[in-house]
């Protein structure tokens, strides 16, 4: 007993440093934003020895979805969801399409392998650098079908103005709604089969009230600005996040390599001898059981899609709004207008995104370890 | 343990009387010297030769050149600002002379004064008074001005205009009849780069549609942003967009100039710089293989931004720093710079015969043209404004609401307490 208390007091005591410098230098610069996030540090004389800060309270975070000049940040928070989105389909699908071809076998397998796995080794800036060469509009991709004797495309990969699936972010309650309603149906759809009584009751029924209420109330919901303000999905970021999922794809790709090659031959052959094509095979035993891989390439992505900064900034500057990215947006009004405790704000703001993401996986984590 | 306690102190204390460096006598400086600018490209020689020439001055100082690269100091202010923060400042800076250094730095109260060394060299007379009074207060002077910038030029190759048959344009009326029968033949009327110089361009379509005047009453608060007239020079500002290249975003300024010396652009409106780099890098022949005219109806206008180094408070090499303000200061100095970096000399007494013709062209511009302050270079507003207007501009190339965005600036104005 006394043994065992004495080892682990030892233990605590290694730990100890490393608690200290975690609750400094993570949890404190982290409560440290968000008192200065209340603040008004900002403006001239912001950089003084000893600035003025006087608490505001949320009237930064008030601005920041409601303010006039805020626009800016509210486009960027906008593109970020589309990163996010377009980020985790495309790393992911494309990753484990090329994970389940290379799962067959193929002749250089190991070759093929560290091809894909390479850009994972470049810096985002240096990849950013490349592919603002490949996507210029007048060379690279776009002179590509020249060689082949057709006309050059002239797709502005970066640079183009155009937005489709507009919104009003007037209306983005409503909106909200709508998304919820819709992902309640579906899902009440999807389980239909399985439990009808539970899925009516829990999902589909639910779903249809939120929607109807979204369709007819719309009018009750209080109004965000007081003038239209247009949001939508840049064509511009097209080009970045056709290098990021360059980027990113090869790593998914050895996580899903990894998963399968961990599948014991002997399920794969008893599948095969029950008459499972390659197909089924692939839909209804491997990937199912890879599902803790899927989960943790959507919590990494995701969170680097929301850090995105560098591949931007070399792609197309600091300031585009087409392009635009919360976490530059922190930097720049951070930086560069002096405008410490708004920069502070969005850097929240981000967070509590980033928070969305990681705690479900956390709880769920937490809830199977109890079970186990 | 008092004991340990005061033995630490005295173990503490020889070691800071080792570290202090000793007094140095005024000819022969020692240690480093850490000059921090933007001056990485093409403007790099310009302050090599500098660095050169404080060398000869001074063979024991070891010159540490800190550039950060990036069209108007982007990226140099965040790394500065890092620094300054971290209690950690170079011994000197660049900074764009006017209210991106005193709204900054010295409401801050992070500079020394200069007072003493402009009146120990001269400097009231030798500079311009009223640059003089730009770049102080009423509570001193703030730093030491290298050069004169103009802004308001617009470039062109007249060999190409000569084959494309068109004329360069007195005024924006002339562009717009012109542009639309350019574009036709896939050329771009007028070349323009990422979003600062968007704002570059900006300023000079501007003064053009209100005066300088108005522009000066704009900055000290006499007028607002979103009078009429500022709402119809963002009107005329939106039917110049469309005669721009649409790949802009993606382009530094240096590559927009390339555009018209290519012949891929008829005209670009950039800062003088330009004639650096197509002199310099480009090895043309200024008033032969390029040629410029103030933009369209600036002309008697001399939209000015100066870059200028200052002392921070804490500089760990200050005398050195000081050695190197003098020689900024100087005649000697600044004509070796100018002429290389493309830019004028902001003393009074400068050695014409040193600078090429565009730059004696300049120089006579700047005696008798109306002065008005350049925003997006710093000198005109704070950076609160300016790192707002960059949000406003983006929304405007957006939006292209001309109205909203006047509205838009009027509150950041607000916000940046511009006029107060």
């Amino acid at each position: 007993m006394r043994e065992a208390s004495r080892d682990r007091l030892k233990a605590f005591l290694t730990l100890l440093p490393s608690i200290i410098l975690i609750a400094v230098f993570v949890y404190g610069f982290i409560g440290n934003t968000i008192w200065i996030s209340m603040t008004d540090w900002g403006g001239s004389g912001a950089l003084a020895f000893d600035p003025q800060k006087n608490f505001i309270g949320l009237d930064n975070y008030v601005d920041l979805f409601n303010g006039f000049l805020s626009a800016g940040f509210r486009q960027d928070l906008v593109n970020a969801v589309y990163y996010s989105l377009m980020l985790l389909a495309g790393a992911i699908g494309l990753g484990m399409f090329i994970a389940i071809l290379l799962d067959q076998k193929p002749k250089g397998e190991d070759v093929l392998r560290t091809i894909f796995l390479y850009p994972m080794s470049l810096s985002f800036i240096v990849s950013g650098t490349i592919w603002r060469w490949l996507l210029a509009p007048q060379g690279g991709v776009n002179v590509l079908p020249t060689y082949f004797g057709f006309d050059a495309l002239d797709f502005q990969w970066t640079s183009s103005t155009k937005a489709i699936l507009e919104f009003n972010w007037q209306n983005i309650l409503q909106i909200l709604i709508y998304i919820a309603a819709f992902i309640l149906i579906l899902v009440g759809l999807f389980l239909l089969k399985g439990d009808p009584q539970k899925a009516v009751k829990r999902w589909l029924g639910p779903g249809v009230v939120v929607g109807a209420f979204a369709w007819l109330g719309g009018s009750l919901l209080p109004q965000a600005l007081f003038m239209e303000e247009m949001h939508g999905f840049n064509l511009a970021t097209l080009g970045i996040i056709i290098a990021t999922v360059w980027q990113y794809a090869g790593y998914t790709m050895a996580l899903y390599l990894a998963g399968f090659n961990g599948i014991s031959q002997d399920l794969r052959d008893a599948a095969m001898l029950d008459g499972a094509s390659s197909t089924n095979y692939y839909r209804y035993v491997a990937i199912p059981m890879l599902k803790p891989i899927t989960i943790s390439a959507v919590i990494i992505l995701s969170h680097i899609s929301l850090k995105m900064f560098d591949i931007i900034f070399a792609m197309t500057g600091p300031d585009n709004a087409q392009t635009g990215h919360p976490a530059l947006n922190m930097y720049m009004t951070t930086f560069r207008a002096n405008d410490f405790a708004r920069g502070a704000a969005i850097a929240i703001v981000l967070f509590l995104v980033a928070g969305t993401f990681i705690v479900p996986y956390v709880i769920s984590q937490y809830k199977q370890r109890r079970k186990g | 343990m008092k004991q340990s306690l005061i033995k630490l102190c005295l173990v503490f204390a020889a070691v800071m009387l080792l570290a202090v460096p000793q007094v140095s006598q005024a000819n022969e400086l020692k240690g480093d010297l850490e000059i921090f600018s933007w001056w990485a490209g093409d403007e790099g020689p310009a302050l090599q030769a500098l660095i050169g020439l404080y060398k000869g001055q001074h063979p024991n100082v070891n010159v540490i050149d800190a550039t950060v690269s990036g069209g108007s100091g982007v990226n140099a202010k965040a790394v500065l600002k890092t620094r300054m923060l971290g209690g950690e400042p170079p011994d000197s800076f660049q900074v764009h002379a006017g209210q991106e250094l005193i709204g900054t730095w010295v409401k801050s109260d992070r500079m020394e004064d200069l007072t003493f060394l402009f009146k120990e060299e001269g400097w009231m007379d030798a500079f311009p008074k009223g640059l003089v009074k730009l770049i102080g207060t009423d509570k001193g002077i703030w730093s030491v001005p290298v050069n004169i910038h103009r802004s308001n030029v617009m470039w062109y190759i007249p060999a190409n205009l000569k084959k494309w048959g068109v004329e360069a344009p007195k005024n924006w009326n002339d562009f717009l009849k012109i542009a639309p029968k350019l574009q036709k033949e896939g050329i771009t009327p007028l070349a323009m780069g990422a979003n600062w110089t968007a704002t570059h361009l900006w300023e000079s379509v501007v003064i053009a549609s209100i005066g300088a005047e108005k522009w000066n009453d704009l900055w000290s608060g006499k007028m607002k942003f979103d009078n009429p007239e500022m709402i119809k020079a963002w009107e005329l500002f939106g039917k110049i967009l469309p005669y721009t290249n649409t790949d802009a975003a993606s382009l530094s300024w240096q590559q927009a100039t390339d555009m018209v010396i290519d012949g891929r652009a008829a005209f670009n409106i950039m800062g003088d710089w330009a004639a650096g780099y197509m002199e310099t890098t480009k090895k043309m022949v200024p008033g032969k293989d390029f040629a410029w005219l103030a933009s369209p109806e600036t002309e008697g206008v001399f939209i000015f931004l100066a870059d200028s180094f200052g002392l921070p408070k804490g500089a760990p090499n200050r005398d050195n720093a000081i050695a190197w303000l003098k020689l900024l200061g100087s005649k000697k100095g600044s004509d070796t710079f100018n002429p290389l970096k493309g830019s004028i000399s902001a003393r009074t007494d400068t050695d014409l015969s040193k600078y090429n013709i565009y730059l004696q062209s300049a120089a006579k511009d700047f005696a008798k043209d109306a002065v008005a302050a350049s925003l997006i270079h710093g000198a005109a507003a704070n950076e609160t404004f300016m790192g707002g207007f960059a949000q406003v501009m983006e929304m405007f190339l957006k939006t292209k609401n001309a109205k909203a965005t006047a509205m838009a600036s009027q509150q950041l104005a607000n916000k940046a307490q511009i006029g107060k």
